[in-house]
């Protein structure tokens, strides 16, 4: 059982191969092998994936890492600094964890996606890009170190923006908004590239190293009995005892292969060591490990040249450029504002990459850094500030949206803001629950809208034709469902308009002619239209707001009875505030995700389109049916303790025994009645009220106002969260007019005037003009030009001259050839006639 | 027995008369009479220094140079007969294309 581990670097290699086989003959394939190639890639790396679970389960949860049998040499070698970075894939509870989720959310997007984007002109090309994305992001999830993560990192941030802009040649300036909207995911998550890099060159210049461990390297020593009998966690040694392996954990040192021959490749065990073996020197160990040894010595100073620090100084710093970029790819205040954008691309991109699994990617690189989050006291506090103010921030702006997959991003940002503020609180494993629970209600809620869409698409086509709607590209197909996601953006916040204040009265005008079948305004009454969606939407949702049992319920819980605690337990500040205002958030989501039900589901239809909506295909409806059930089940992975008799049934804490092989610290939390109580009454009356307010035929009034829109206590309010508190403008003022004005003063004073006028005119252009005029002139057309000429003009006075000789007359040729022989007798007889 | 000087003399009237043809003539069919003249006249010359010096080279040359000239006939009057057909006229002043 041992040997599965090294199945690891297929798990990387298999999409990678779909993707190629897509680029290059997708369009040869069709479109059903083309989907088939991409599903079946996606398939197998969930395959691997439980395979590499199998692997840990047989194995007493003891990590691996795998150097890829092909690549078995280091990655990158610094001779000069004596340090090596390999290229290896690790294989531990928390990236099995990502790997389950990433490829089985991923395989059912792909089976989903073969329906969705049936008919579409870049089909091959779709999956491809999927495949890709599966590729990097796994990559990012298997590295054992931060350059691999990175690699990752940046590779999905092309994917995404590949994807975002995939319908980049719509007409009427859709096309171009799209393609926007793609740059600002690209440029916004640079700025967290940036971060994330700072943190891997002080990481790298204070440990020399980037891998996260060394092969054989154990990170949790409370679970390994040999050590951390004395430090258990929180009053919870009895758990740590259960897991702990039975005699020396086995771990597979792969990375031999390349050198020492078969045998030994296979077998070769090394003890398991950790921070603590006091006969391993530091630079043996992993950055975690050695910020742990190094945090022990309370005098320990990192050297930066002009200046040194402590270790906890330089950890704060460190986890500070890592918070830049998990909020840069995690959609975090203050980056958060490309996600709601990013929905402009296909439904399927939004279920995976901005909701279930790329978006998440943050909050995972921090949990893997829960080493120097924990340390870092006043990072985590920054962390929870920014995770629950965007959780509360993102919420409240949905509550005013009108488009489905709009409120659905904010939705996302919200729930990614629960996930880092549980980092910023110390509940690493909760904040991996949300994650996973969340990754299941949200991917099947974006293929639901997506479902939504569709059918109020073929509704809209079946009432017009496609006469009208050439527009939307491709209209060869038997029914076209190209117009998707067409106006995502159709009220994107034109930021050349620069008039924030038009938000209200842009939400008002809805022009006939163009038809958007993303506005909740337009749809109504399609609960009996389209029932598998209808139902599936509402699991999501119920799961979304936290209802009791469906998965968020367990997953939100766990985070906020985690900031009880640090609030009431430990005494910190920084639990109150997450208390306060994850509770208001978790109510926000219960309103909004009711209001949209509402709007889209109950009551009557509001338009023709949504009259003659109609059910999706299987294809669509069936990972809709897999994912409801998993939104209501997945829940059950990690119930806490002592609660009735579903503990009893599904175990305690399972995630969490799992997880904790790869987080060193953790609380484990027993149930904690107030606050699931609490919770659950904020968020079913957020759900009665929503159903107050938005009931039945009351979701839109007459004037197609949002009926909070005209009542006078909530107006106001209301339209704040309508205009996204008017962040993107203020960003707009503050950082890209500026911007802009600088670069249009670079542009025409400094480009233009100095350097085309003055520099480029004067200097270059006229000392270039008088050079070749000098050098024309003379040179080239008196001299150069005269002996070609004249070489030509010789050649053709001479031969003018001999052509006269070929006169054509025989008798001429005669003469010649008598003269000839005279000649010729002359000098032959000339010695004769001399004597 | 007449003398070598003889018929060398013969011989070079011949091939002047010969030339002259050659230069002079205008129809082919003469040209061509003309330059047989020439070569007979040449033959002239190798036999009768051959007798002079009791060799049989100069009779073995001469039977050369007939064989050549039956053959040259040939393929000249092959020409002529084809450059008749196309120019309807073997007046040589007219064949001129290959002026320069």
């Amino acid at each position: 059982m041992q040997s599965l581990a090294q199945l690891a670097p297929l798990i990387i290699l298999i999409p990678a191969i779909g993707a190629f086989i897509n680029f290059f003959w997708g369009n040869t394939l069709g479109e059903r092998f083309s989907a088939l190639v991409g599903i079946t890639a996606s398939a197998l790396t969930f395959v691997v994936a439980a395979l590499l679970y199998l692997y840990l389960v047989n194995n007493d949860f003891t990590p691996a890492v795998i150097n890829p049998p092909i690549i078995d040499t280091d990655w990158i070698t610094l001779p000069g600094a004596g340090t090596v970075i390999t290229w290896q894939t690790r294989v531990d509870t928390l990236s099995v964890t990502m790997m389950l989720f990433v490829t089985f959310v991923g395989t059912l997007i792909h089976i989903y996606a073969s329906g969705y984007m049936h008919g579409d002109a870049r089909f091959p090309r779709f999956f491809a890009y999927l495949n890709l994305f599966l590729t990097f992001m796994l990559i990012l999830i298997t590295g054992n170190n931060f350059l691999m993560m990175f690699v990752g990192w940046e590779g999905v941030g092309l994917c995404s923006y590949l994807l975002i802009g995939f319908w980049w040649d719509k007409a009427h300036g859709i096309g171009w908004k799209n393609a926007n909207a793609a740059r600002k995911a690209f440029i916004v998550n640079r700025i967290g590239d940036f971060g994330l890099l700072m943190a891997i060159f002080m990481m790298f210049w204070t440990f020399g190293t980037l891998d996260f461990f060394r092969p054989g390297e154990i990170n949790n020593t409370e679970v390994v009995a040999d050590h951390g009998a004395e430090t258990g966690a929180a009053g919870e040694e009895d758990h740590g005892a259960e897991a702990t392996p039975e005699g020396a954990g086995k771990v597979l040192a792969a990375s031999e292969e390349g050198g020492e021959g078969e045998e030994e490749a296979h077998g070769v065990v090394i003890e398991p060591y950790s921070y603590l073996d006091e006969d391993v020197e530091l630079r043996e160990l992993g950055v975690f490990g050695q910020a742990r040894r190094m945090l022990e010595d309370e005098e320990y100073e990192v050297d930066f040249g002009p200046f040194s620090l402590g270790i906890e100084a330089t950890l704060v710093l460190i986890t500070l450029f890592m918070l830049i970029g998990a909020a840069g790819k995690s959609a975090q205040i203050p980056l958060f504002v490309w996600l709601p954008d990013a929905m402009a691309g296909p439904t399927p991109v939004s279920a995976l990459i901005h909701a279930a699994t790329m978006v998440t990617a943050g909050v995972y690189m921090m949990v893997r850094a829960n080493v120097f989050f924990s340390a870092a006291e006043l990072t985590s506090f920054i962390v929870t500030l920014v995770g629950a103010g965007t959780a509360i921030t993102a919420g409240f702006i949905a509550i005013g949206q009108f488009d489905i997959k709009r409120v659905l991003a904010y939705s996302t940002v919200s729930q990614l803001g629960f996930m880092v503020a549980a980092v910023g609180l110390g509940a690493y494993v909760a904040a991996m629950f949300h994650m996973v629970t969340h990754a299941f209600f949200k991917a099947l809620l974006f293929l639901g809208s997506g479902s939504v869409i569709h059918g109020m698409e073929h509704g809209h086509h079946a009432l017009h034709g496609y006469g009208r709607h050439d527009d939307h590209g491709h209209d060869d197909h038997g029914h076209d469902d190209h117009g998707h996601d067409d106006h995502a953006h159709d009220d994107a916040h034109a930021l050349e308009t620069e008039h924030a204040g038009d938000a209200q009265s842009r939400a008002i005008v809805v022009r006939e002619e163009e038809f958007d079948p993303q506005d909740m305004r337009n749809m109504g009454g399609l609960s009996k239209k389209m029932p598998i969606t209808y139902w599936t939407y509402l699991l999501g949702t119920l799961a979304l707001a936290g209802i009791f049992p469906f998965a968020g319920f367990w997953s939100k819980d766990e985070i906020l009875a985690d900031a009880w605690l640090v609030g009431f337990e430990d005494n910190e500040l920084k639990g109150f505030i997450a208390l306060g205002l994850l509770l208001a958030a978790a109510g926000f989501t219960a309103f909004y995700m009711w209001r949209q039900i509402e709007m889209v589901f109950h009551g009557r239809p509001r338009t023709e389109a949504a009259e003659h909506a109609h059910e999706s295909p299987p294809v669509m409806t069936i990972p809709l049916m897999i994912l409801g059930f998993f939104s209501v089940v997945i829940g059950f992975i990690n119930l806490p303790s002592d609660f009735f008799i579903l503990s009893g049934l599904f175990g305690e804490h399972v995630f969490a025994d799992f997880l904790e092989h790869s987080i060193a610290e953790f609380h484990l939390v027993t149930f904690q009645p107030l606050i699931a109580i609490l919770a659950l009454a904020i968020g079913l009356g957020a759900i009665f009220f929503a159903r107050s307010i938005y009931g039945g035929v009351k979701a839109v009034n007459a004037r197609r106002h949002d009926p909070l829109q005209d009542n006078p206590s909530f107006g106001a309010v209301w339209s704040l969260a309508n205009a996204r508190l008017y962040w993107d403008e203020i960003y707009f003022r503050l950082i890209e007019n500026p911007f802009n004005r600088a670069s249009r003063f670079l542009a025409n004073v400094l480009d233009w005037n100095f350097f085309h006028d003055y520099f480029h005119n004067t200097v270059i252009y006229r000392g270039f003009h008088t050079t070749g005029k000098l050098l024309s002139k003379p040179v080239d057309l008196g001299l150069i030009d005269g002996l070609v000429n004249g070489v030509g003009w010789a050649a053709r006075q001479i031969s003018g001259g001999l052509r006269r000789v070929q006169t054509g007359y025989v008798r001429v040729y005669a003469v010649m050839l008598l003269l000839g022989v005279v000649a010729v007798v002359i000098i032959m007889l000339w010695p004769l006639i001399g004597n | 027995m007449v003398g070598t000087e003889a018929y060398i003399i013969l011989s070079m009237i011949l091939f002047i008369l010969g030339a002259m043809g050659v230069l002079l003539q205008r129809n082919a069919i003469l040209v061509f009479m003309s330059v047989e003249l020439m070569l007979n006249a040449a033959n002239l010359a190798l036999v009768a220094f051959a007798r002079q010096w009791n060799e049989v080279d100069g009779h073995v040359f001469v039977f050369f140079v007939i064989t050549v000239a039956a053959a040259e006939v040939a393929v000249g009057l092959a020409l002529i007969v084809a450059i008749f057909r196309t120019k309807q006229s073997i007046n040589i002043d007219e064949l001129h294309q290959m002026e320069g």
